[in-house]
Order: structure tokens, then sequence, then C-alpha cells
């Protein structure tokens, strides 16, 4: 039973709690390339620089608060700071929208077309915030750094497992929970959610009732803000903050969003997640988790692990191109808000 | 042949000017290393420029398939280690014809069991276990391969042929790996095949930079053979110090006296070397382009030319007249990341190294892909132009950078933070440069700036 046990422990501590986190500020970011794809109709490229861009915003704020003694206490300084990260990013994202996008879509341009922009968009802010924050690596999370740490609890259960917690993690998570519940809230019950799942369903139909499209785009703009800073900071939160590390992470996050189906929204979420935990759980090695299931007779020599830890981009572009081969239109059909 | 209109013969002297005026101002050293670059850039451009330009086809694995040249180039001309070849050479073959095996097996029951639900289940038992089998083999071997003097060794080694043949090999590389890519994806719409094929590049590179037996990964394969000669047999080679001699007679004739003059001459000896190895390289480039670019054109403006700008513009009317729209674009990605791949072992070929983990997505896909825009889709010579000139303004934005930022900050102090931090990111301002020149294009002169020529015939 004891054994039974640690082997549970030790799959919530390297697999379903890493997983639930990441799988969140996947699922944030997913949620944000959705957005753009199902109401502006393209792949944007430039969606983990902005997430970058809100989390710099962020760090810097940090700083400032930081250095005015300004905290709160045992959670990280860097909650206090995300409020301003999100407007920055809330106006990085409509004056590229104002100054690039807008043109090509009274253009009536083809999806590819605004993709490249996209790109061009992508250089640019890579290049603002390279310049603005140089290319190190940044730790920025304060406060109280782990809920329960791994003594604590063997100590609290007796088992031989510990079960770390870090307070990021269930930062995340509880952010998480909270801003998709207020996105669904939106899109489902408020007037202007609705105009915009009318819009992404059918657009020449929601102008003829008299939907401002203008107006659509606008408040897509504040939505995805809002959602890429939120996700950037949470990564960066949680491992640590490092630019060149979001270009990487666009890869996922369009994975996930396509797995789930582009442009569903509950798609994005729940494709976050199956991207998550599918490079976590193939890429783990299980060596320990069977040395407690099985008698020792049968205990395994190897790692048990299926692919190391250096194909984990593969594993998540792997499930892309088997769901795209099977089920193009992804797990739940996208299109559609 | 084609005929060049007159801004092309424009933008063929502006890139000729270019070089020149670098070379009186940085020297012709600099000058030559940026040519040799701006060549292969635009040959990739020009690869990639024949899928999307000719077909429409949208190419986002320019970086994996450079990865394939640069590992051609590694298994062509590195010498063959038969250490690493006895250690684990059977093991590796054991687990390929292993691999054969359950592929036949697997396309066996595809054929044979025709209810599906029997048939997935078959084929993922099929699989699972075979895949358990070969591992062990696989595993074993390469542990072994691995372990065999790690420092400098540790991979299987090539076959030790001259590098130059690396060229094609790496062509036919990066071609086997675009027909695999096209056959599971090409089916998807433009904006997915994008996403697929930067992801499955990305793959690509992961798999060479850990599978160490066969490229060594993360260590670099270094000390590569060079098609020309090596600067230090140069400077000891009499008919090389005659014809730098020959060449400097009058300024050598200035000096009398005679170890001022060996000095001189041993200084002009050790630059000329450089110069000549870049220039060599640069003939043998130049000469690999024009081949590409002859063939091109002489592709763009044949039947099989028009029938892809046909299914370029209107698929489903090619489609009507019957043309097999899959089976082109599989031919055009395929013959795109070819001409890629041939960069790739240039690439590789010009740095004497391989260097896994320099291969990276912005670097390595997305400016190729601001070449193609700005020089023009569509258009070889414009594929040319743009290689040239992003290129170019890739390498020389930090000098002008650096001129920019001191002429902005004159008035403050030379210790000021603002202007130190700014001095500091002058690398990044290129790709802000790399960013805005993109989106200026796009918006302004959305053909590129020597758009395709319409043709009616």
């Amino acid at each position: 039973m004891i054994d039974f046990l640690n082997s549970i422990i030790v799959l919530l501590n390297f697999i379903i709690i890493p997983g639930i986190s990441y799988g969140s500020q996947l699922a944030l970011g997913a949620l944000g390339v959705t957005f753009v794809y199902a109401i502006l109709r393209f792949a944007n490229f430039a969606h983990g620089e902005i997430m970058s861009f809100g989390a710099m915003i962020t760090i810097l704020f940090t700083w400032f608060f930081q250095s005015q003694n300004i905290g709160l206490g045992i959670l990280p300084t860097a909650l206090l700071a995300l409020p301003i990260g999100i407007i920055a990013t809330i106006i990085l994202c409509i004056i590229s929208d104002k100054f690039v996008f807008q043109y090509y879509r009274y253009q009536k341009s083809v999806p590819v077309v605004l993709a490249m922009v996209s790109i061009g968009v992508m250089f640019v802010i890579n290049a603002i915030i390279r310049i603005i924050i140089g290319t190190e690596t940044i730790k920025f999370s304060d406060g109280q750094k782990f809920i329960m740490k791994a003594k604590q609890f063997k100590i609290m259960t007796g088992l031989n497992e510990g079960l770390a917690l870090k307070s990021s993690q269930v930062i995340t998570i509880l952010i998480t929970v909270l801003l998709l519940t207020f996105t669904f809230w939106f899109l489902q019950k408020t007037k202007t959610g609705k105009s915009m799942r009318a819009f992404s369903d059918n657009e020449d139909l929601a102008l003829l009732s008299g939907i401002n499209p203008d107006r659509v785009v606008f408040t897509t703009w504040i939505i995805v803000g809002v959602l890429a800073c939120v996700a950037g900071t949470l990564y960066g939160l949680d491992k640590s903050y490092k630019p060149i590390i979001y270009l990487n992470l666009v890869l996922p996050i369009f994975a996930s969003a396509i797995v789930g189906g582009i442009g569903s929204p509950f798609g994005a979420v729940v494709g976050g997640y199956v991207i998550a935990f599918s490079e976590i759980m193939v890429t783990y090695a299980y060596k320990k988790f069977f040395v407690y299931l099985l008698p020792s007779s049968m205990e395994p020599t190897g790692l048990v692990q299926l692919l190391s830890t250096d194909y984990k981009f593969a594993v998540s572009f792997s499930i892309l191109v088997i769901v795209l081969l099977i089920r193009p239109s992804g797990i739940f059909k996208g299109k559609v808000l | 042949m084609m005929k060049f209109e007159r801004y092309e013969w424009l933008a063929i002297t502006i890139m000729i000017s270019l070089f020149i005026f670098v070379g009186f101002i940085q020297g012709w050293s600099v000058s030559l290393v940026i040519l040799n670059m701006c060549i292969i850039s635009a040959i990739m451009t020009m690869g990639v420029n024949i899928s999307w330009g000719y077909a429409g086809v949208i190419n986002f694995g320019v970086m994996g398939f450079l990865a394939m040249g640069g590992l051609a180039a590694v298994l062509v001309s590195y010498p063959p280690i038969t250490e690493s070849w006895q250690a684990g050479g059977r093991g590796l073959g054991i687990s390929f014809a292993l691999l054969v095996v359950l592929v036949i097996a697997v396309m066996y029951i595809n054929k044979t069991v025709i209810q599906k639900r029997n048939r997935y289940i078959l084929n993922s038992l099929i699989i699972f276990f075979g895949i358990l089998i070969i591992r062990h083999f696989y595993l074993n071997a390469t542990h072994n391969i691995e372990d065999v003097n790690p420092a400098i060794a540790g991979f299987l080694g090539g076959l030790g042929l001259p590098i130059i043949f690396s060229w094609i090999v790496g062509g036919l590389f990066a071609a086997g790996v675009a027909f695999v890519i096209g056959k599971v994806a090409l089916g998807l719409r433009s904006d997915y095949l994008a996403i697929v094929t930067l992801g499955i590049s990305e793959i690509v590179v992961s798999v060479l930079k850990h599978e160490e037996w066969l490229s060594r990964g993360v260590k670099n394969v270094i000390g590569l053979k060079r098609p020309v000669p090596y600067e230090i047999d140069l400077q000891n080679a009499d008919w090389f110090i005659n014809l730098v001699t020959y060449l400097n007679s009058s300024k050598l004739n200035n000096i009398i006296d005679v170890t001022d003059r060996q000095q001189v001459l041993n200084n002009l000896i050790i630059d000329g070397s450089g110069i000549f190895v870049k220039l060599s390289y640069a003939i043998l480039f130049l000469i690999v382009m024009l081949i590409i670019f002859y063939f091109a054109n002489k592709a763009q403006l044949s039947p099989w030319g028009r029938m892809m700008r046909a299914i370029r513009d209107n698929e489903t009317a090619a489609n009507a007249m019957g043309k097999d729209v899959v089976k082109q674009h599989l031919i055009i990605f395929v013959i795109g990341a070819a001409i890629v791949g041939v960069a790739g072992a240039m690439l590789v070929t010009l740095d004497g190294l391989f260097t896994p983990s320099g291969y990276r997505p912005l670097r390595f896909t997305f400016i190729i892909w601001i070449m193609v825009i700005v020089g023009g889709s569509g258009n070889n010579l414009g594929a040319i132009f743009g290689g040239f000139v992003i290129w170019f303004s890739w390498i020389e934005a930090a000098p002008l950078t650096t001129f920019i930022i001191n002429l902005l900050t004159i008035g403050l102090e030379p210790t000021n933070a603002l202007k130190l931090h700014l001095l500091d990111s002058v690398p990044y301002f290129r790709y802000l440069f790399m960013g805005l020149i993109l989106l200026l294009i796009l918006r302004y002169r959305p053909k590129g700036i020597i758009p395709e020529k319409v043709r009616h015939s």
C-alpha cells in the first residue's frame, strides 16, 4: 500500500503538477492564437514575442517596485506589476494593428500575406525586447518560493517520496482558471462576446446585422493582449525569463491551438493540456514509478523512458502531424469561437 | 536565354558596386567574406523562390534542409572511423534491417487486413513491440559508438571523399526529407503547411543535435577538408610568392632596404593568401549559383514553368485542365528543398565545421524568407538580389547602427548610461532593420524589388 502511494506521489510530483502548470501556460498562449485566427483569420507568428513583451514590461516594473520596497509579502511582486504589463501589451497589440495589420485587413489580403506580415512584426518586437532588456536569463520570482517543500511533505506523511509544490505553479493554475472562466463567460454571456462569435462564424452576415467590425477587432486585441501578457509572465515566473525561449514556445502553442481545433477556444485549452502532458509523459523516465509498483524481481533495468528529454519539441510536433493527418480540423472542430 | 531589363541591370550594378565600396572602405577580405555568404544566401533564396514563387507552395522548413545539407558535408568528407564501425556497425545494421522488416510488415497488414479496427490494433501492436526490439539493438550500438574515443571521435565518421561531392549529396538528402514531408503535409492549407514545415525542420535539427553517433551532436564536427588550398600551403608555395611579387612589383621596387622589403612582401603574402582562398570559394560558389540560375530560368520559361504558374494562380482551374496538382506540388517542393540542401552543404564547406546547435529558425528560416519577399518572389534575379541585399544589410547593420547611435547621442557624455546601453545592444538592431524592411516592402512594394515579369505567351 505504501509503495502504491509512493508511486502515485512520484507521478504527481514529476508529471501531473508540472503538466498542469505548463499546460495552463500553453493553453493561455493557444487561446490568444486562436482568437486572432478566428477573428482576424491569420496565423500570428508574433504571438510568442507579444508574450515576451508583456513579461518584459512586468519584469521592469517588478524591479521598480522592488527598488521602492513595495511587495506583496509571500506572493511574488510580479503579480503587482502584472496589470501594468497587461496594459502595455494591449497598447502594443493595438499599435501593431493600427499601423500594420489594419491595412491588410482593409485590402482583404490572403492569410499567408498576413502571416508574413506577422513575421515582420515578430522581428520588430523581438528587436525591441533585445534592445531594452538584452538576452540574459532573468529570474524575477520573489516571495515565498515553495508552498510545500519535498522534505516537509516527507515528514508530514512519512512517505519515501516528497511532493514539492512551487508557489508559481499554484499561482499559474489559479490565474488560468480565473482567466479562462472570465473569457468563456465573456464570450457566452455578454453582447460584445456574442458579436465576436457571430463575426468569427460568418463575417458578412455579422456585418449585415450591424456589428461594427472595428469594434470587434479592437476587443479581440484587448483579449489577446491580456492572455498573451499573463501567459508570458506566468511562463517566466515558473521557469525563468529568457527572451529567446519565447520564439521556441510559439511552436508548441501553435501545435496546441491546431490540435484542439484552431479557432475553437475550448479546443485551444484542451490542446494546451494535451501537448503539455504528452511532452512530459513521453520524455519522463518511469523507472522510479515501476520500482515502487512492481515486485523487486521484476524491477526494470533501464530508465523506462520512451524518448530522451532532448526530443521534447519533437513530441509536440509529432502529435500535431498525426492530428492533422487523421483529423485535420482538430479534436474539436475549429473555425468558430 | 532571358534578356535583362534596364532596372535589372541597375540591380546587378548596385550589387557589384556595393562590394567594391566595402572592399575600399573595410578591406577586400571583409568584402569577400560577405560576398561568399551572399552567394550562398542567394542559392537558398532561389530554392525557396522556386517552390513559393513558381508554385505558391510555402516552405518554412529551410533550416531543416540546410541542416541536412550540412550533414551531407560531414558524411561525405569526414574520414571513416573504423573503430566506431567495429564497435557499433553490426548493431546499427541489425536495427536498420529490423526497421525495414517492420515497415514491410505494416504495409503488408495495411494491404491484407480489411477491417479498420483490426488493422489499427494489429498495426499498433506490431509497431510497439517492433520498436521495443529495435531500441534494444540500436541503443547498444549507439552507446558503443559514442564510447569510442569521445573526445575527438564518438561517431561513425564519413566516407572521406572530397567535400565538393557533398554539394550534390546534400541536395539529395534534403530532397529525400522533403519528399517525406511533402507526402505527409502537402495537402494542408498554406498557413498550416507553414507551421508544419517549421515544426518538422525543428525535429530534423533536434535529431541532428542529439544523435551523436551520426553527426556528433552538440559536440560539433570540426576540421572538414577544404576544396580550396590552405593559407599556410599558399604562403610556402613558390608560384604564389612569385605571383604576389609580380602583382606588387611597383610598390616593392620603391623600397630599397632588403629587410624592409622582405617584411612588406611577407605581409602581402599573408594578406594575399587569405584573399586568394576566399576568392577561390567565391568562384566555386558563383559557378554553382550561375548553373542553378540558368536552369531555374530555363524551367520557369518552359511549359512546365507555365503549368506551375497556372497551378499557383488558380489551383481549381489547373486541376480541371487535367494537371495533377498534388504531384506537381510535391515535385516542386522537393526541387526547392534540394537547392536549399545544396546551399546547406556549401555553408558547411565554407565554415569547415558543422554545428547543429547553430541552426536557429530566426537566422536560417525567417531571414531567408525576408530575402525572398524583398527580392521579389517568382523572379530568380530578384531572389539573388534579395539574398545579396538582405545579407549585406544584415552584416553592415552593426557598423551603421553604431554610426547612427553615435550621431544621435552626440550631445551626451561618453559615460551616459543610455548611450552605453544602446551601444551595447548594437547587434540587436539588425533584427529591427530586418523587420522594418519586410514590413515596408510588404506594404509599399508587395511584389518585391524586382517583381515577377508578367508574360503573355
